[in-house]
């Protein structure tokens, strides 16, 4: 039957060819645009630490005085130096991770005239296995080097291959500024997008961190500061850029990983007695005002996706409604005008059923066509994308998943489209057109 | 009942149809053809600066660590600068329209009232002749004196501001509302010190970005004696731009070897990447806007060529009892310009609603009823150029075919 139904609606689409043609068209501009958006969309809200992205927490806390900055009942993004060590060796918290960002000049063996600056992320032990970070030689420093600031290093690939032609750098020694530093892991290609670890450093960077140092070794390099800094009621920046001096300024971040409900519920109340204990102590003045988000909160908190994005998507979406509403105007038209054909199917005995089958086989066929010329535009689309000079157009790539979920929007939208003009041409009384045949 | 409107309710379903495509056509059109606008006046809007004829670059040191400061050469590369074929004057700044990185503070309106801060402004500082250098305009008061111009780092402590400012038209009117902000007084601390008396207003200089917070160009001006780890700024015959960008690395690495350029830019080009984003967004909604417009022209080919062919029998009484070929022509036209109208009200309605969700969600300005209007206009004459095609062919339906049977 689906072969016979499918020889009809090949016959039928031939016969109009112009109108077959236009209704392609608007379906695979529809879905192309459509497509070009939600791929975009679904790359850039994508969970970036697949499967520990629940039980990764960022607290915060507010150290600010009562007459600073009351435009925000929200606490700053970012720790105070005091705070961000408080939280550190505070007992509660299955394993923590406390960092800045910045960046440090590399001497390559070439001398210093060669130098250059990478992007530089001080941070402790944990942040390797925290965050799942993949290593080609070696592995992350210990809490033994936090603790004695000893001078090793952990450095990226690319950089590896820069300064010694090979990933297998461990062991070799790594010349930043004044100080030489030891190698002991180099990691693969890792960069999750969003950067939400940091997103001090824009949040898909396409320049990340080419070398890790263990907190307290990488701050005292006293580098200027190049992370994004919040100081309120009188704070300055001390004369020497070590900033574990400013005592009102907001600008380590601290990770927590949190595994039950309960170890959540339980840090949420850690905070809180924190915040009380500080207050008791004259370091902090106002009640207790802590958050505490996971990755995703975090990420929505920070309105990561830019509204831009949102928006062309909403107007794709409406593009592909309006497409959709030709498509229905169309085969209304199509089907409507085959009234004399289809009546004298009826009058040989096809049910309205099958005349109604029939019809959406045809339309589906419609849909089809439209999906793949819609994916080569979409393919297009996405090739524009990447084209531009924004942080998150290498992210535009299509998967397998959004593959098939573009020919099935096709099809489903256009069968959709055809129910109600097939619906109509069912009711045909066939006696009446035959009559004035 | 009027003749065309009692035909139309003979094809409800396929008036609807087009009305409706007619209404969601509307709806999106006109708030892309808003949003174009809205782009189109953003990339317009003046700097306040000569975008022609600056160059700009900043330098750092190589930072080796235990706190080396950089930029201390700075009187040395100006002078370097200065001594370039084709720069007219050197400056040093803390920043430019539209360059990035920028500054912003909270300021009071009274001494030692808290409660009277104004949070967020943005400030600039430059060394002497900054103003003439940037080419900022003055629109009333004067530009700084030689012996303002004052040590200052706001970074530092123990280190005494300046005691005079320019600010511009928008921080003027959010300080003093629809009073001469000329002589009068405004404070950079919260406990009556570091008082700011305005000598000058300039009526356009946009902020180093521009943002929620910190707006479009609402900031003041500080004079310095000089601005370390700030950006040079050279003005420079335009001509002279591409030499001077090109060469300018190397004049400033011959002072100091030991460092980095990290930008050097010809200004022009600075100001367009500020705006690809508004740019990109612009062709999107463009192409967008265009296919649209012409899927729902073919709509409405397809369905009037639809009712044509119908019609063709009632055509042909209506030319053998009398109707001109004119006739047949403006009925189809009158028919189309009812569906369209219908479309456009209840499109116009949906356009105020889109736009109220979207200012809502996205913080988007409020729609000005002038761009329902062009929206209107613009689908009329698309209706309009959609029918002709298939009402001429209505019209040279021949008056016989009334006497065939089919």
């Amino acid at each position: 039957m689906l072969g016979y139904y499918l020889d009809l609606a090949w016959r039928s689409l031939k016969r109009n060819r112009v109108l077959t043609a236009l209704m392609v068209l608007a379906i695979a501009l529809g879905i192309g645009a459509s497509m070009t958006m939600i791929t975009v969309l679904h790359v850039m809200t994508a969970d970036p630490i697949p499967g520990r992205s629940g039980q990764l927490f960022y607290p915060q806390v507010d150290p600010r005085p009562m007459d600073s900055d009351n435009t925000t009942p929200d606490p700053p993004d970012q720790l105070t130096w005091i705070d961000a060590m408080n939280l550190l060796h505070a007992s509660e918290g299955v394993h923590k991770v406390a960092m800045s960002g910045g960046r440090v000049t590399v001497i390559p063996p070439q001398g210093a005239s060669h130098a250059f600056f990478v992007p530089l992320r001080s941070t402790t032990a944990d942040f390797f296995p925290m965050f799942d970070v993949p290593f080609v030689d070696g592995s992350g420093w210990t809490a033994r080097d936090d603790e004695q600031r000893s001078r090793v290093a952990v450095i990226a690939r690319d950089l590896a291959d820069k300064l010694y032609g090979t990933p297998h750098a461990v062991g070799r020694m790594l010349q930043l500024g004044k100080y030489a530093f030891r190698v002991v892991g180099v990691i693969d290609q890792w960069n999750p997008s969003p950067h939400f670890y940091d997103l001090g450093m824009g949040n898909y960077t396409n320049q990340p961190e080419q070398v890790y140092l263990p907190l307290h070794a990488g701050l005292d390099l006293k580098l200027s500061t190049y992370n994004s800094i919040t100081c309120w009621g009188g704070g300055y920046f001390p004369d020497d850029n070590d900033m574990r001096k400013a005592t009102a300024c907001g600008w380590m971040t601290l990770w927590v990983e949190l595994d039950t409900p309960a170890q959540v519920a339980a840090y949420r109340e850690f905070l809180v007695n924190y915040s009380e204990q500080q207050k008791a102590l004259g370091r902090f003045a106002r009640s207790p005002n802590t958050r505490l988000r996971d990755v995703m909160a975090w990420l929505d908190y920070n309105h990561v996706l830019p509204g831009s994005v949102q928006l062309q998507t909403l107007l794709a979406l409406g593009f592909l409604l309006v497409c959709l509403v030709n498509t229905v105007a169309m085969l209304l038209v199509k089907f409507l005008r085959r009234g004399g054909e289809l009546s004298v199917r009826r009058a040989m005995g096809a049910s309205k059923r099958a005349v109604f089958a029939q019809l959406l086989v045809e339309a589906s066929l419609v849909g089809a066509a439209g999906g793949v010329a819609g994916l080569l535009l979409a393919a297009l689309g996405l090739w524009i994308v990447r084209q531009q000079p924004v942080e998150y157009a290498a992210l535009a790539h299509m998967d397998g998943a959004m593959l098939g979920a573009t020919i099935a929007l096709a099809v489903c939208a256009t069968l959709l489209a055809a129910l109600f003009p097939a619906w109509r041409a069912c009711r045909i009384v066939p006696a009446r057109l035959l009559k004035t045949q | 009942m009027h003749p065309i409107i009692s035909a139309l309710k003979h094809h409800k379903t396929t008036v609807v149809l087009v009305a409706l495509e007619i209404a969601l056509t509307c709806a999106i059109v006109t708030n892309a053809l808003f949003l174009i606008g809205d782009r189109v006046a953003a990339i317009r809007a003046p700097t306040g600066v000569s975008d022609n004829e600056l160059v700009w670059a900043q330098t750092s040191g190589l930072d080796l660590g235990q706190g080396g400061k950089a930029g201390d050469d700075t009187a040395a590369d100006m002078a370097a600068l200065q001594g370039m074929p084709g720069v007219e004057s050197v400056v040093t700044t803390s920043g430019l329209p539209l360059s990035g990185d920028m500054f912003s503070r909270s300021v009071y309106r009274r001494s030692g009232d808290k409660g009277s801060s104004l949070d967020n402004v943005v400030e600039y500082m430059g060394s002497p002749g900054m103003l003439r250098t940037l080419g900022i305009k003055v629109s009333e008061g004067r530009d700084f004196l030689p012996k303002e111009h004052v040590d200052y780092d706001p970074f530092k402590k123990g280190q005494l501001p300046p005691t005079v400012a320019i600010i511009t038209r928008t921080l003027a009117e959010e300080l003093w509302p629809g009073q001469d902000p000329l002589g009068k007084t405004f404070w950079q601390d919260s406990n009556g010190k570091d008082a700011l008396q305005v000598v000058g207003v300039v009526d356009h200089l946009l902020n180093p970005q521009i943002n929620n917070a910190q707006g479009i160009d609402r900031s003041f001006i500080l004079p310095v004696a000089m601005v370390r780890g700030g950006l040079y700024v050279l003005r420079v015959k335009p001509g002279a731009r591409g030499a001077v960008k090109r060469d300018l690395p190397e004049v400033l690495t011959r002072i100091d070897p030991l460092r980095m350029v990290t930008e050097d830019h010809i200004y022009s080009d600075t100001v367009s990447d500020f705006y690809h984003g508004d740019r990109a967004m612009i062709w999107v909604l463009v192409v967008v806007t265009s296919c649209l417009l012409a899927l729902t022209a073919l709509g409405v080919v397809g369905l009037s060529s639809f009712w044509v062919q119908q019609r063709t029998r009632q055509i042909g009484i209506r030319r053998a009892i009398g109707a001109t070929r004119r006739d047949i022509l403006r009925y189809f036209q009158f028919e189309n310009l009812l569906i369209v109208t219908a479309g456009i009200v209840i499109g116009s309605l949906g356009a105020v609603g889109l736009n109220l969700w979207l200012m809502q969600r996205y913080e988007l300005a409020h729609m000005p009823l002038a761009w329902l209007a062009t929206g209107a206009v613009v689908l009329w004459l698309l209706g309009q150029l959609a029918v002709l095609g298939p009402a001429l062919r209505a019209a040279r339906v021949p008056p016989v075919v009334a006497t065939r049977s089919v």
